[in-house]
């Protein structure tokens, strides 16, 4: 074996030891979804509740409830600013939850929300919050149906947080799991990808770009039960691409299956206005947050059905096979690149971008 | 998307991988160090080493602006951090950078009220904004970035702003490759000059590297086939027995410089005559410092700071990494006690850094990903 080869073996071993916290106080990069927020669940909150509906931490836990199977789930969101082109904290917090609950292969029921609100709010704008929610839930057919409110001291928040929590009922017979993907799979993403990450950036208004951006907030679940009911059987995975982009939901995959993931850059989908965005800012549009686009795993053979499918639904309309699973190397995710060659896709490391959702 | 697209197109990328194949004399190795961190995120981003033959080496030198910046200065930089009236401002780059006892972000973690910026001009704005507290801004990188902070300060002058200042890392190009071509243990064929910085200082500074050391250099642009094709051009250089300092980045930098710029720095900033570079040691005439007339806008000078210089971990190789001497996974810490996100050399730190530029991107046996890439995707053969 190689030098090089037993030094990238040695760097295997230690990416798959047990994550520890060495931070002694939360950064900003606990929250951004990539590596320190995987680091922080498993270490901290993984340890001190674990039980085997939680240990598979994928998008929401499935409970079995006499023979019924329900999925529930919870979320919190502190995105700044509150309102934003293509949408607001409201719908948000409504889509993430219902987005969540259609990433376990449910049809969402019920939701709760919670709010955290800092002395001095405008009503005027928590009316305009409660507005979106309400717009959000009937058009996911989901209800709100329990809630809290708390205010903290002016200083102490910033404006308005909410959270989420929502149950639904897995109605299709699917085995959803980051765990499932298998070598000959298709790599397929919904449509165009770091809207929403680029909208919010623009919003906050720290640079002087302008650009037709808007987010890409949507529910998922018309378009994913659209896929469960076409192949019920072949879906093995399906993952909303929020903070951390797809490439960290396709890092999971490959470290959870064991399997390498290959994608192809030419078969990304990414509107212009995006990419010309992060090519400004120096941020790579695999990293960049959105809110209503999912990847999902499926059976080769399926492909093209699930493609078809996808393609059929309003929210789906650009969607593409954009990679593949493959047996070696196991855990990694390659990309080969429109300039012909290879790379490697890691996990997020830092935080790019804070407080994205 | 135009003025990228056609600098990323795949079969001209294999016709110019041809071309730099055909124009390697059998036999012979040759080794190009890309100065700037912008090339080597460039050539692991986009895979550009499946198009180099096995006899031409690239090696990453020390042109990332965070990775030669000393423990000891960002120390200072959280030190004026934690003063309780203090705002200070970064490029987000800096906000990991390992410093003797915790980075920005573990100081802003602590309370230090530390914020990211995109430009000096940033700083300013904040500046304004809140004229009861003191805005330091960080300033790091070589001559692309300090003609922005020049023209900050004069700024800050003409609106005579009290409360804010620069602490001021900008460091030279020049007194670095001269520092590497004066190393013993290099074993370089020529150079893949900084475009960015070229742009500011133009190309001529850089004659001296083929006159006096009879090396070839290209200024490259940042697109990666300006970095092929500045590959071929070496390889041309060497063929003929040329040597000389071509400019591949006409689109961009001019021969002689931008005038403006120089001036801007001229006036605001002078040399030090000495400063510590992570993993270089200390090196002449190798940074700039805040001008006499500036002194109110100097940070060194508004505040008492510790200015201990703290030696670099042991264990960390980044001086040999920048020197081009040995490639990042041949540190001994590489990718197990050094990661990108528990850095110990800043290598580790910035998307420009050669080691981060590794791990993150290249982290594996080129033949097995290349095996793995050539998969065919999944459901082609059947829409087909």
């Amino acid at each position: 074996m190689s030098r090089e080869q037993q030094v990238l073996d040695r760097i295997e071993r230690v990416r798959r030891r047990k994550p520890v916290v060495r931070e002694e106080r939360i950064t900003l990069a606990h929250g951004a979804g990539g590596k320190a927020t995987h680091t922080l669940i498993e270490a901290v909150f993984l340890e001190a509740f674990r039980n085997p509906l939680l240990a598979p931490l994928d998008d929401g836990a499935i409970l079995r409830l006499e023979d019924a199977r329900a999925a529930f789930t919870t979320d919190s969101f502190v995105v700044s600013p509150l309102f934003f082109p293509g949408g607001d904290i409201g719908d948000l917090a409504v889509n993430g939850t219902v987005n969540d609950l259609a990433m376990c292969g449910a049809r969402p029921c019920h939701l709760s929300a919670g709010f955290i609100l800092e002395e001095g709010f405008p009503v005027a704008d928590l009316r305009r919050v409660t507005a979106s929610m309400a717009a959000a839930a009937a058009a996911a057919e989901v209800t709100i149906v329990t809630g809290d409110t708390k205010v903290v001291p002016r200083g102490k928040g910033d404006g308005c947080y909410i959270t989420t929590a929502g149950v639904g009922l897995i109605e299709q017979p699917v085995t959803l799991t980051a765990a499932g993907a298998r070598p000959g799979d298709a790599v397929i993403v919904s449509g165009p990808i770091g809207a929403h990450g680029a909208a919010i950036m623009l919003a906050r208004g720290d640079f002087d770009i302008e650009a037709p951006i808007t987010s890409d907030t949507a529910s998922l679940h018309g378009i994913v039960a659209d896929l469960l009911r076409a192949i019920p059987q072949h879906v093995r995975t399906l993952r909303d691409a929020t903070r951390g982009g797809i490439a960290t939901v396709i890092n999971e995959v490959a470290v959870a299956s064991e399997v390498a993931v290959v994608l192809q850059e030419e078969k990304i989908p990414v509107r212009p206005e995006v990419t010309g965005v992060c090519e400004l800012l120096g941020l790579d549009p695999l990293y960049v947050a959105c809110e209503g686009r999912f990847v999902t795993v499926v059976d080769g053979e399926h492909a093209a059905q699930a493609l078809d499918t996808l393609r059929g639904h309003p929210l789906g309309s650009e969607a593409e096979i954009i990679g593949t699973v493959a047996d070696d190397p196991p855990g990694l995710v390659l990309l080969r690149t429109t300039f012909g060659g290879t790379r490697v896709v890691d996990v997020l490391v830092g935080d790019p971008l804070p407080r994205i959702c | 998307m135009r003025f990228v697209d056609e600098y990323r197109d795949a079969d001209r990328a294999r016709a110019l991988g041809e071309r730099i194949a055909a124009a390697c004399r059998p036999g012979r190795r040759y080794t190009f160090m890309e100065v700037c961190g912008g090339h080597t995120h460039t050539i692991y981003k986009h895979g550009l080493e499946d198009h180099l033959p096995p006899e031409v080496n690239l090696v990453h030198g020390p042109g990332c602006p965070v990775c030669v910046i000393p423990m000891g200065r960002v120390d200072d930089a959280i030190h004026i951090a934690r003063q309780p009236d203090v705002i200070m401002t970064s490029f987000g780059d800096m906000m990991r950078v390992p410093g003797g006892s915790g980075s920005f972000l573990d100081a802003k973690a602590e309370g230090a009220d530390i914020r990211m910026v995109y430009s000096p001009l940033d700083a300013l704005k904040i500046a304004r904004a809140n004229p009861d507290r003191r805005v330091v801004f960080m300033a790091i990188g070589f001559e692309t970035t300090a003609p922005s902070t020049a023209v900050t300060v004069l700024r800050a002058a003409a609106e005579g702003l009290s409360n804010f200042s620069v602490f001021c890392n900008h460091v030279l190009i020049i007194p670095a490759i001269k520092a590497i071509l004066d190393s013993p243990d290099l074993r370089l064929d020529g150079f893949i000059g900084p475009g960015h910085v070229s742009a500011v200082i133009g190309c001529q500074p850089y004659e001296f590297i083929a006159h006096d050391y009879g090396k070839p250099m290209v200024v490259a642009g940042f697109e990666p086939l300006d970095i092929l094709t500045s590959v071929h051009m070496l390889l041309g250089q060497l063929a003929e027995g040329r040597c000389q300092v071509e400019n591949q980045y006409a689109r961009v930098v001019p021969w002689h410089g931008n005038r403006v710029a120089l001036s801007a720095i001229g006036q605001v900033m002078r040399l030090r005559p000495h400063f510590e570079w992570r993993g270089l040691g200390f090196i002449a005439h190798s940074a700039l410092a805040m001008a006499e007339d500036y002194a109110a806008f100097d940070a060194e000078r508004v505040f008492d700071l510790p200015g201990v210089r703290v030696a670099d971990p042991r264990s960390c190789q980044c001086g040999e990494v920048l020197k081009g001497v040995l490639k990042p996974w041949e540190c001994k810490v590489f990718g197990t006690a050094c990661t990108p996100e528990t850095p110990i050399g800043t290598c580790m730190v910035s998307s420009e850094g050669a080691c981060a530029a590794y791990y993150n991107f290249g982290r594996f046996s080129r033949e097995r990903m290349r095996a793995a890439a050539d998969e065919p995707l999944a459901g082609e053969a059947s829409r087909a």
